[in-house]
């Protein structure tokens, strides 16, 4: 049986989200299939081009992880992700995309936990929300984010 | 006489003068025009007429200055900056002049953004200064701005322009009087005063700087109908202050109306004693109807009876 | 230096809706300055359009260019040679550039993606402001380095009127009054004499923008 498996591109900051990240793989703790994970110096790296590219190529969300708001190694970093991240939400609006798909996640080194729960809540809502209407659009009879059930 | 009009005589015969101000209808009826003069009739030494203000459209001032003469009164044809270039104002002071029209206030206008027509191309050629030159080089000159084409004829007018003592930066609005002084200015009328204390200092640069010798300076008054107006003006009217005083003492009245004609006369009284005013300009704003009862309680009737220049008496 | 803002991309779409395949076309000079038709801009914008047309199955192909400028007849030649074989031209240069291009392109169309606003000053990263409107005859001598042609509302060089309050113009808090600000630049340079003058009325029909599209001629530089 095919069943959608939403394909997330999560931005990863080096200093917050990539550590996380580690913790959850040491901790064991399951995290969606289908996750391609970029890691980036700081949130503020992530370009709103990045966001709309990921979408652009077939992601069915995107999300970026950055440090809490006052904790940014590089001072505003985070914020900048942010405006970012509002920004392209906005354009997205504009085009017919729901700017649901996008989201900004602040989490701390030690955040395992965080991390693959805020990663399951999110395939959780992709699949309601469905594929990226992009590519259904792009190849009707197959679709690029399916898995097949066990 | 620079223009021979009845404001001047009063001026210049030492009478304390008196203005106050009508709005033009908002199209074509005339009865409107006719409602307040009569309103205003034997209580004013002139009236102004105001120039699509607050950029709300209106019949134009020159034509309502006409209907103004008509009706058996002076009118101080009030001019902006914001919607004519010096080729239309020359023109329309031509015309105005051949229409009786002999006192001008030169302005430069409120914002057109205020008004009902915000996508217009704002003009302003000209700046309320070089407004009060250009008449002043029309009259005396008896040549077009830039003193080279000769004008057919004579253009008698009484030169105004108004003045903010409450605008800012306070220490510079003097001197800018000063200037419209320099371009020729013959009369000025400020903004409604409420705060006493800051008009006084105003008019005591007015006096450092010689001015009040070379300009008739006439002093602003609105009677206060609540003190929701008052409020309400001092919080959205950019130039105008209301003291905290003042506000109070409209609240705490029994019947706010009366106080507020009570504040005016009384500062009206005020204003007598001050070296350098020469007159009152009566901003009745919708309550025309309450300059008479205004001025009567000031002690400012009967209105000198001037000679016109045929001899006849108005 | 020239400010702009892109155009809302739902009039871009309107503009674009006949064509399958469009150059889009930035610029390097004033309009990445303000971040509204450089490289980034670009990429950006032609990501948006792709996605947009692809979700309503008229897909449209962009083929992406940011010369260094638009405005000068070399670069313009050049771009117009990459326009070969597009149905269209999207250029987010000033309104100089979309001109200048079009003048090498007389079979292509070239729509305009940003709207020109103002020349001005950045007043902090991503805030501009209008400083300047080319009035042909700049009296920033006598102003203290403001000029009430820019900035003030009513342009009035014997200002301020009567509504400046508290430094700011009648029209809106947010708008300094210029005029306090030339009265406070003077006074601080110790050359307040210089209001006490009038200034009389400008030449805007000859030396300014009403003696219709200006011309400026270096005899010595004409090869």
């Amino acid at each position: 049986m095919l069943v959608f498996i939403p394909k997330i591109v999560a931005f990863c900051c080096e200093q917050s989200g990539v550590p996380a990240a580690e913790m959850a793989e040491t901790l064991k703790l399951s995290v969606p299939a289908n996750l391609e994970i970029v890691p980036v110096p700081c949130a503020g790296r992530t370009e709103t081009l990045f966001l709309l590219k990921a979408l652009e190529r077939g992601a069915d969300g995107v999300i970026v992880f950055a440090c809490h708001e006052e904790n940014c190694q590089y001072l505003i970093g985070n914020m900048r992700a942010k405006s970012r991240l509002l920004y392209a939400q906005n354009l997205l609006q504009k085009i017919g995309l729901e700017k649901e798909r996008l989201e900004i996640c602040n989490i701390a080194t030690n955040s395992g936990v965080k991390f693959a729960e805020t990663l399951k809540d999110k395939a959780i809502r992709l699949k309601e929300l469905g594929p990226n209407p992009l590519t259904r659009i792009n190849d009707p009879l197959a679709h690029a984010n399916v898995g097949i059930k066990e | 006489m620079k223009a021979g009009s009845n404001l001047e005589k009063v001026f210049t015969q030492g009478h304390f003068a008196v203005t106050a101000e009508l709005g033009p209808p908002k199209g074509n009826d005339t009865n409107v025009i006719q409602k307040k003069v009569d309103f205003l009739r034997g209580y004013v030494d002139a009236v102004n007429v105001t120039d699509n203000q607050t950029a709300i459209v209106r019949m134009s001032s020159i034509a309502a200055c006409s209907f103004v003469i008509q009706m058996g009164m002076e009118p101080v044809m009030q001019m902006v900056c914001r919607d004519r270039n010096r080729i239309a104002m020359q023109s329309d002071i031509f015309g105005a002049s051949a229409l009786g029209i002999r006192n001008i206030l030169c302005l430069t206008g409120d914002h057109h953004t205020f008004g009902n027509q915000v996508n217009a191309k704002n003009v302003h050629d000209l700046d309320s200064v070089q407004l009060i030159d250009m008449v002043r080089t029309m009259r005396d000159n008896q040549t077009l701005l830039g003193g080279e084409d000769k004008i057919e004829g004579e253009i008698k007018m009484f030169i105004g322009a108004a003045a903010n003592p409450f605008a800012d930066p306070f220490e510079f609005r003097a001197v800018r009087t000063a200037k419209k002084a320099d371009a020729g200015v013959d009369f000025i009328q400020t903004q409604c005063i409420y705060d006493m204390d800051r008009f006084k200092e105003w008019m005591k640069m007015i006096r450092d700087l010689g001015v009040h010798e070379k300009v008739h300076i006439m002093a602003g008054v609105t009677p206060l109908k609540s003190a929701g107006m008052a409020r309400y003006m001092a919080k959205n009217v950019a130039g105008i202050i209301i003291p905290d005083a003042l506000i109070d003492r409209m609240a705490k009245a029994q019947k706010g109306a009366d106080e507020g004609i009570n504040i005016c006369v009384e500062q009206i009284q005020e204003l007598r004693e001050i070296e350098g005013v020469h007159g009152i300009h009566l901003m009745a704003i919708e309550w025309e109807h309450m300059v008479g009862r205004i001025v009567e309680a000031a002690g400012l009737l009967p209105r000198p009876q001037v000679e016109q220049d045929s001899g006849e008496k108005v | 230096m020239i400010k702009a803002e892109q155009k809302p991309i739902e009039e871009i779409l309107t503009y674009l809706d006949p064509y399958k395949k469009i150059l889009l076309s930035g610029c390097g000079a004033c309009v990445t300055v303000c971040h509204a038709g450089g490289e980034k801009e670009v990429s950006l914008l032609a990501s948006s359009l792709k996605m947009a047309r692809n979700l309503t199955g008229k897909p449209l192909e962009i083929q992406e260019i940011t010369p260094a400028r638009q405005c000068e007849p070399e670069f313009a030649e050049e771009l117009a040679e990459k326009a070969e074989g597009v149905e269209a031209v999207l250029s987010l240069s000033c309104g100089v550039g979309v001109q200048t291009l079009a003048r090498s392109l007389t079979k292509t169309p070239v729509i305009p993606g940003v709207n020109t606003v103002f020349m001005g000053e950045t007043v902090s990263h991503g805030v501009w402001e209008e400083r300047c409107q080319a009035c042909g005859n700049c009296l920033l001598e006598r102003t203290g380095g403001v000029c009430p042609i820019a900035r003030c509302s009513k342009q009035l060089l014997n200002g301020p009127c009567g509504g400046s309050s508290k430094g700011k113009c009648e029209i809106r808090q947010e708008t300094d009054c210029a005029w306090q600000l030339i009265y406070d630049r003077l006074k601080s340079l110790g050359q307040l004499d210089k209001l006490r003058e009038v200034i009389p009325a400008k030449n805007w029909g000859t030396e300014s923008r009403d003696k219709g599209p200006r011309r400026i001629v270096r005899e010595d530089l004409k090869i």
